[in-house]
C-alpha cells in the first residue's frame, strides 16, 4: 500500500506539482523549437517518453556497478544510445518527419530533463520507481508542449494536425503568423508558465491560510 | 579546391549565424543556461566566451571525426555518441589544461566549463553542420558566428535583467517567465535583420 502511495506521489509530482517545464524550467530548447506544428510535437514527445523512461531504468539497473566519479559520462552514453535508436527508426520509417525535426531528435541527449531525471531519480532508486518517474515527468513535459503547440498552430496557421479549424482558418481570423515564428514560441511559453505558476501560488496560499 | 570563395561563404555564414539565424533566438539552442545564468553580466560574459571557444574547437574536431571516421565506415548513426564523447572529453581536457597553466583564466572560466558539456548549443551546432553539409572552413565560420551570437544574446539579456531588479513584476512571472518574454521581444528585434543578408 505504502509503495503504491509513493508511486502516486511520483506521478503527481511529474505531471503537476513539479512539472519539468513550468516549475523546474528544464528542457526548454526543444519545447520552443518543435512546437510550431502539433504533429512534430507529438512525435517528439513520444521520443522523449521513450528515452527518459528507458534510460532512467537502465541507469537504475546499473546503479550499483557504475563508479560514482564517471557516472555522468556513463549516463550520457546510455541516453545517447536510446536516442540513436529513435533516430534510426525515424529515418527508416518516416524520413519526412526526420527531416522536419532536423537536429532536434539528437538534441534529446542534451535535453536537461533526461539528464535531470536520471541524476535525481534513476541513480538512487529501484528500476520500477525510476521507470514510472521517467514516464510521468515526460508526460508532464508533453502536456505543456501540446498546449503550446495547439496554441501556436491554431493561432498562427488556422489548422490543428494539418486539418483546418473552422473559425481560425476562415478570413474572419487574421492569422497571427508571429506565433509560428520564433518569438511566438517565447511568448506562448512565457504565458503558460505564468498561468501555471500563478495557479500554484494561489493553491499554496490557500492551503497555508487553512492551517 | 578553391579556397577564396569558401572563405567568403564562411564569412557570410558567420555573420548570418550572429544576426539573422541566431542560434539562441531562432533555433532555441542553449536556452537552459541562457535562463539560469543571465542574472549577472559578469557570469554571462564568462559563460559566453567559454561557449565561443568550446563551440569552435569541438565543431572542428567533430567535423574531422565525422568525415574521416564515421563516413568511410558507413556508421553515421553513431554520430550522437561520438559527438558527445568528443565534447565531454574535450571539455574535461580543457578544464585540466586551463587549471594547470593559467589559474587566472581558470578562476574566470573554470566553473562554467562543466556546464557546457550539456549545453545544447554545442551539440546542436555540430548536428546543424552535418545536416547542412558545410565544408571545413564554412564550419569554422558557422561555429564562430553561432558562439558570438550566443554571447551577444546572453550579454544583452543579463544587462536587461540587472535593470529589471527594481521593477514591479507579477509574482507568477518572476524568473523564467519574464526572461522568456524579454527573449521573445529580442527575437522579434532580430527578425528585423532578415533581408540584410
Amino acid at each position: 500500500m505504502k509503495s503504491q502511495n509513493k508511486l502516486k506521489t511520483i506521478m503527481l509530482d511529474g505531471l503537476w506539482s513539479n512539472n519539468p517545464v513550468t516549475q523546474q524550467v528544464l528542457g526548454i530548447c526543444s519545447t520552443l523549437a518543435v512546437t510550431n506544428l502539433v504533429l512534430n510535437t507529438i512525435v517528439m514527445c513520444i521520443g522523449l517518453v521513450f528515452t527518459i523512461a528507458f534510460s532512467s531504468m537502465t541507469v537504475s539497473l546499473l546503479r550499483n556497478i557504475i563508479p560514482r566519479t564517471i557516472r555522468i559520462m556513463i549516463e550520457v552514453l546510455i541516453i545517447a544510445f536510446y536516442v540513436m535508436i529513435i533516430d534510426v527508426v525515424l529515418r527508416a520509417y518516416w524520413p519526412d518527419m526526420s527531416r522536419n525535426l532536423g537536429p532536434y531528435v539528437g538534441l534529446i541527449i542534451t535535453n536537461c530533463i533526461v539528464m535531470g531525471r536520471t541524476e535525481a531519480c534513476g541513480i538512487s532508486n529501484p528500476p520500477l520507481t525510476a521507470f514510472v518517474d521517467g514516464v510521468f515527468n515526460a508526460l508532464g513535459y508533453s502536456a505543456v508542449l501540446l498546449i503550446i503547440a495547439t496554441l501556436r498552430e491554431t493561432l498562427g496557421m488556422g489548422t490543428f494536425l494539418g486539418i483546418a479549424v473552422p473559425y481560425f482558418s476562415s478570413p474572419l481570423w487574421d492569422k497571427w503568423i508571429i506565433m509560428v515564428m520564433p518569438p511566438g514560441a517565447f511568448f506562448a511559453l512565457a504565458v503558460i508558465t505564468w498561468i501555471f505558476r500563478s495557479v500554484k501560488l494561489a493553491q499554496q496560499s490557500a492551503t497555508e491560510s487553512k492551517k | 579546391m578553391k579556397i577564396a570563395p569558401e572563405i567568403i561563404q564562411a564569412v557570410i555564414v558567420c555573420v548570418s549565424a550572429i544576426f539573422t539565424q541566431n542560434i539562441l533566438l531562432s533555433y532555441f539552442l542553449g536556452m537552459c543556461s541562457f535562463i539560469s545564468c543571465s542574472r549577472e553580466i559578469k557570469t554571462a560574459v564568462g559563460l559566453g566566451w567559454a561557449v565561443v571557444f568550446v563551440l569552435v574547437a569541438t565543431c572542428a574536431i567533430n567535423w574531422a571525426a565525422y568525415y574521416y571516421i564515421l563516413v568511410p565506415l558507413h556508421i553515421e548513426s553513431f554520430r550522437f555518441i561520438l559527438f558527445m564523447v568528443i565534447i565531454a572529453a574535450f571539455v574535461q581536457f580543457i578544464e585540466m589544461a586551463v587549471e594547470r597553466f593559467s589559474p587566472m583564466l581558470y578562476q574566470k572560466l573554470g566553473v562554467f566549463l562543466p556546464l557546457i558539456t550539456v549545453n545544447c548549443a554545442i551539440l546542436g551546432a555540430a548536428l546543424f553542420m552535418i545536416i547542412r553539409n558545410y565544408s571545413f572552413i564554412v564550419t569554422i565560420g558557422y561555429a564562430l558566428g553561432s558562439g558570438l551570437g550566443w554571447l551577444m544574446a546572453i550579454l544583452a539579456m543579463a544587462g536587461i535583467r540587472q535593470k529589471l531588479v527594481a521593477e514591479k513584476i507579477p509574482k507568477g512571472l518572476h524568473g523564467p517567465g519574464i526572461t522568456l518574454i524579454i527573449a521573445g521581444i529580442m527575437a522579434l528585434a532580430f527578425i528585423g535583420f532578415t533581408g540584410v543578408l
